[in-house]
C-alpha cells in the first residue's frame, strides 16, 4: 500500500457525516468577538493613558529636582585660611 | 476613518456573516475530529469553534488580503494544542468518544493528522504552527495514519482492570 493510498484511506475515514452547526453560532460569535474587540480597545487606551501619565510625572519631577545639576560636594571641607 | 467605517458599516458585517455561513460547517467538523467527540454531542468542539470565529471577527477589519479561513483554522489548532495537554492528561477527563473515527489516537496525533490530511496543510506550515521539527510532524503523521488504518487489537485499559486483585 503506497503512501498516497494510505493517506486517501485515512482521509476517507475522517470524512464521515459532518456535525450540525448550532443555529445561534453567528450571534454568539459576534457577541464574543465584539467583547474581545472592546477589551482590546480598552487595554490599548489604558496603555496610552499610563504612558502619558508617566511622561507628565517624569517631566514634573525632573523640573523640580533638576537631576542633571551636579550636587554640591559634602565630603571635602571648604578651603579656608590660605 | 470613523466616517468611512460608519458608511461601510453593513459591508464587513455581511462579509463576515457570509464567511461564517460558508466555513462553520467544515471548521466544526475539523474541531469535532480534533476533540474526538460524537458528531451530535460536541460541546468542546463548539467552544473551540466559537472562540476561533470570535477571534477572526475581532481581526476582520485589520486583515489585509489574508485568508480568514486560514486564520480561523490556525486559531482553532493552536487553542486545541494549548488546551490538550492539561485536559487530556493523567486525569483522564473528557475521554474520546468511541464513535469518533480518531478515538484511538492521542491528541497530538489527531491534531497533526487532521491538519495534514483532512485540512491539507503542508508539512512545513504544520511544523511552524505547532513549533515542532518537520521530521517529527512527518513521523507522527505516519504513525497516526498507521494506527488509524490498522488499529491495535483489544482495548488496553480493559485488560489491566481485572488483573489488579488484592491478595
Amino acid at each position: 500500500m503506497s503512501r498516497r493510498d494510505r493517506e486517501s484511506a485515512a482521509r476517507q475515514r475522517m470524512e464521515g457525516t459532518p456535525p450540525p452547526v448550532p443555529p445561534d453560532l453567528y450571534a454568539e460569535v459576534v457577541r464574543r468577538g465584539g467583547r474581545m474587540l472592546r477589551r482590546r480597545r480598552a487595554a490599548r487606551r489604558l496603555m496610552w493613558v499610563l504612558l502619558f501619565a508617566a511622561a507628565v510625572a517624569f517631566t514634573v519631577w525632573a523640573s523640580m529636582v533638576h537631576p542633571w545639576v551636579e550636587p554640591p560636594s559634602e565630603t571635602t571641607p571648604p578651603l579656608r585660611g590660605w | 476613518m470613523r466616517e468611512r467605517q460608519a458608511s461601510q458599516g453593513a459591508g464587513p458585517a455581511r462579509d463576515f456573516e457570509a464567511f461564517v455561513a460558508g466555513a462553520a460547517g467544515r471548521l466544526l467538523h475539523t474541531a469535532t475530529l480534533l476533540t474526538a467527540e460524537a458528531p451530535h454531542d460536541n460541546p468542546r468542539a463548539r467552544r473551540l469553534l466559537t472562540h476561533a470565529l470570535a477571534h477572526t471577527y475581532a481581526c476582520w477589519d485589520r486583515m489585509r488580503g489574508e485568508d480568514p479561513y486560514d486564520l480561523a483554522r490556525q486559531c482553532l489548532a493552536v487553542r486545541f494544542a494549548r488546551g490538550a495537554w492539561h485536559r487530556y492528561g493523567a486525569l483522564g477527563r473528557a475521554r474520546p468518544h468511541p464513535g469518533s473515527p480518531l478515538a484511538l489516537l492521542a491528541p497530538q496525533q489527531r491534531l497533526i493528522l487532521v491538519l495534514r490530511l483532512y485540512e491539507g496543510v503542508g508539512e512545513e506550515q504544520t511544523a511552524a504552527l505547532l513549533g515542532l521539527p518537520t521530521e517529527r510532524v512527518h513521523a507522527v503523521c505516519d504513525r497516526a495514519t498507521a494506527t488509524l488504518l490498522h488499529p491495535p487489537r483489544g482495548p488496553a485499559p480493559a485488560v489491566t482492570g481485572p488483573k489488579v486483585v488484592p491478595s
